[in-house]
């Protein structure tokens, strides 16, 4: 069993209720820091954690948390982002139904850190049952006075409130998240200035995901030293990673990082194999948005080395033959699946997602939608697929936001790694006119038809 | 596009109107307007889960902005619905983890079992279909959202036994 530092306590009857949680240790980190810790010291135990971003972006927490205005004397907001929706990521409803206290712990001491005293939990308008969980908790906080005003006698203030969204993936991006918050459309800023700077309510705001939040009690309570023997390399600690597909134990999951592919995939501790004798075909590691891998490149990277869940082994070999650890939404794929219908249906996420704002994103996700619908229905060109390769090399880097890289790495990938899927879904449309076309012919059967048509 | 006039009845009640005020009290006294996805989505809960033009113009009222600044917002925002919907609506995730569990022959099941096309109510307004995007329930797939809640690892017979539910009324749609 390797370490457990977030659902180490998520079995534990009652945990959910403040009273359970506070006996098993809960809120000690708050204690520590408000009583014996510098807001400054805090942020230097969690700058030597070496905790990155969870959210997806995997940038350095603590280093986030320096670049806070603390000089124009503005009020601060920490604000986290609780507003899941990257497809495949499933981990921090996880966190926040079965142990809620732990992240407004973590919320607490982290505020004090920043020198926050008003900070917000912005939670996705679907998560409507999770964000009634977090307000009834918030409350058993403050009745026990680690909330409001001067915590523990120490002179500190925060109020801290949960908020709630609509049904918009954009405002999982830090500067839509905060105009949602702001009671506005989810349009994403143009940075700089950053929200460190000017942020919500153009004051001072650092926007971090859950998990990352959630694992800064640990930190305090047992040094950012200590967390950083954790995991390997640059990829300290643990990683929360959502399992779906077709996978025997799909769920979450807590990892060290650096476990290998190869036993998380297969070990009964983790995932236990595929879910039927079908063979793998195809892993996405880290969310929709980060490129799909084929099953000769999911164990071993290109140069043969075991392929490790940490965030430079997934992305060994760039996106030629790697992928990107993200969000950990880990979905796999047996051979029944089909890699064009997949790419459609991620596809019509992002079309469906995007704010509009930005042409490239906007136009660029709609036509990508449209080309990929028509060759999984059959009605595909030749030229499509290159096609395809050049608008989405027209949405990435062209967008404010990282919506439009989201978008347009998923098509990559999946003509970079399937092309010949491609192709017999253009020269061979009456073979793909059922819906589950593979379910009875895998690709691996009917391969060679494309290879001999090539002349 | 065809738009339809319907009309809503507005009753704003003092239990609804002592949670609007509660929200309004999580933000700065200035910032009043940061209330206003909290509050819409009270304010429709109370409405049959919807919202008319006069409701939204109410919102403004209440939050002390102009309309435009409540109705560019719930135009942006997929959980706010314009116009009536039915009273159960089936909201099923049809992202790739779903469809790798089957979402689109459920969907297709329940669209048929309640004759119905998606985003069509039953003519007795009780129920639709839609299909949705992403909904974060990827390991407990295929699923549904039905109000404030989440139905998981859905079966036909699930969703037989959700459907008798609905009709019996013995259904909670929200967490007050």
């Amino acid at each position: 069993m390797s370490q457990k530092i977030l659902l180490d306590k998520i079995n534990i009857p009652g945990i959910k209720t403040y009273d359970v949680y506070r006996q098993n240790g809960g809120y000690a980190s708050v204690e520590k820091a408000l009583k014996t810790l510098t807001p400054d010291e805090v942020v230097e135990e969690v700058k030597t954690s070496g905790l990155r971003g969870r959210g997806g972006a995997g940038f350095p927490a603590g280093m986030k948390w320096s670049f806070i205005d603390k000089k124009s004397g503005k009020p601060r907001h920490l604000v986290c982002n609780a507003d899941e929706s990257e497809p495949g990521t499933f981990k921090d409803r996880y966190l926040m139904e079965f142990i809620p206290h732990l992240l407004i712990e973590g919320m607490i001491t982290s505020s004090y850190a920043l020198g926050a005293n008003l900070s917000y939990i912005y939670i996705r308008g679907e998560y409507m049952w999770v964000y009634k969980i977090l307000e009834r908790a918030i409350n058993e906080a403050k009745a026990a006075g680690f909330l409001g005003k001067n915590i523990l006698g120490s002179g500190y203030d925060l109020e801290l409130y949960v908020h709630c969204g609509a049904g918009a993936y954009i405002c999982g991006e830090e500067t839509a998240l905060i105009e949602s918050l702001e009671g506005k459309r989810g349009n994403p800023r143009i940075k700089p200035p950053f929200p460190a700077i000017s942020g919500l309510w153009a004051n001072p705001t650092v926007v971090n995901n859950v998990e990352t939040i959630a694992a800064v009690p640990w930190i305090i309570n047992n040094t950012g030293a200590e967390y950083a023997k954790i995991g390997i390399g640059r990829s300290t600690g643990t990683k929360l990673i959502s399992a779906s597909g077709h996978i025997k134990n799909p769920g979450v999951y807590e990892i060290e990082l650096g476990l290998s592919v190869y036993e998380f995939m297969n070990s009964d501790e983790y995932l236990g194999g595929m879910s039927s004798d079908r063979p793998l075909k195809a892993f996405v590691p880290g969310g929709s948005s980060v490129p799909v891998l084929p099953a000769n490149l999911i164990y071993k990277t290109a140069n043969g080395e075991d392929r490790l869940m940490s965030y430079e082994s997934l992305s060994d070999g760039g996106f030629a033959t790697g992928s990107m650890l993200g969000s950990g939404g880990f979905i796999v794929y047996n051979d029944t699946s089909c890699i064009v219908r997949n790419t459609w249906n991620f596809s019509r996420f992002y079309h469906h997602e995007s704010c509009g704002q930005c042409s490239p994103c906007r136009e660029g996700t709609g036509w990508m939608e449209k080309v990929l619908h028509r060759i999984e229905n059959g009605h595909g060109r030749e030229e499509d697929i290159d096609l395809l390769l050049s608008i989405q090399s027209k949405i990435e880097g062209n967008t404010i936001c990282p919506l439009g890289d989201a978008a347009a790495w998923p098509v990559a990938a999946a003509i970079r790694h399937f092309r010949d899927e491609f192709e017999y879904h253009i020269r061979f449309p009456e073979k793909i006119k059922k819906r589950d076309h593979f379910v009875e012919e895998p690709f691996e059967k009917v391969k060679h038809l494309v290879s001999k048509v090539i002349v | 596009m065809e738009r339809t006039y319907h009309k809503q009845e507005i009753n704003m009640t003092e239990a609804l109107m002592s949670r609007i005020n509660e929200l309004i009290s999580h933000y700065p006294e200035d910032k009043r307007k940061s209330a206003l996805l909290p509050v819409l989505h009270e304010v429709q809960d109370a409405h049959d889960n919807w919202l008319s033009i006069e409701l939204m113009n109410k919102v403004a009222e209440i939050l002390l902005i102009k309309p435009i600044e409540v109705y560019e917002v719930v135009s942006f925002y997929t959980m706010y619905n314009q116009r009536p919907v039915g009273k159960y609506m089936f909201e099923f995730c049809q992202t790739s983890p779903c469809c790798l569990n089957g979402v689109e022959d459920l969907m297709d099941y329940t669209c048929e079992k309640l004759g119905i096309k998606v985003g069509e109510p039953t003519p007795d307004g009780l129920f639709e279909v839609r299909g949705v995007e992403c909904l974060g329930a990827c390991g407990y797939a295929p699923m549904m959202q039905l109000g404030d809640f989440y139905k998981e690892h859905l079966t036909a017979a699930k969703i037989d036994q959700l459907i008798e539910d609905c009709k019996n009324d013995t259904i909670i749609l929200h967490d007050k």
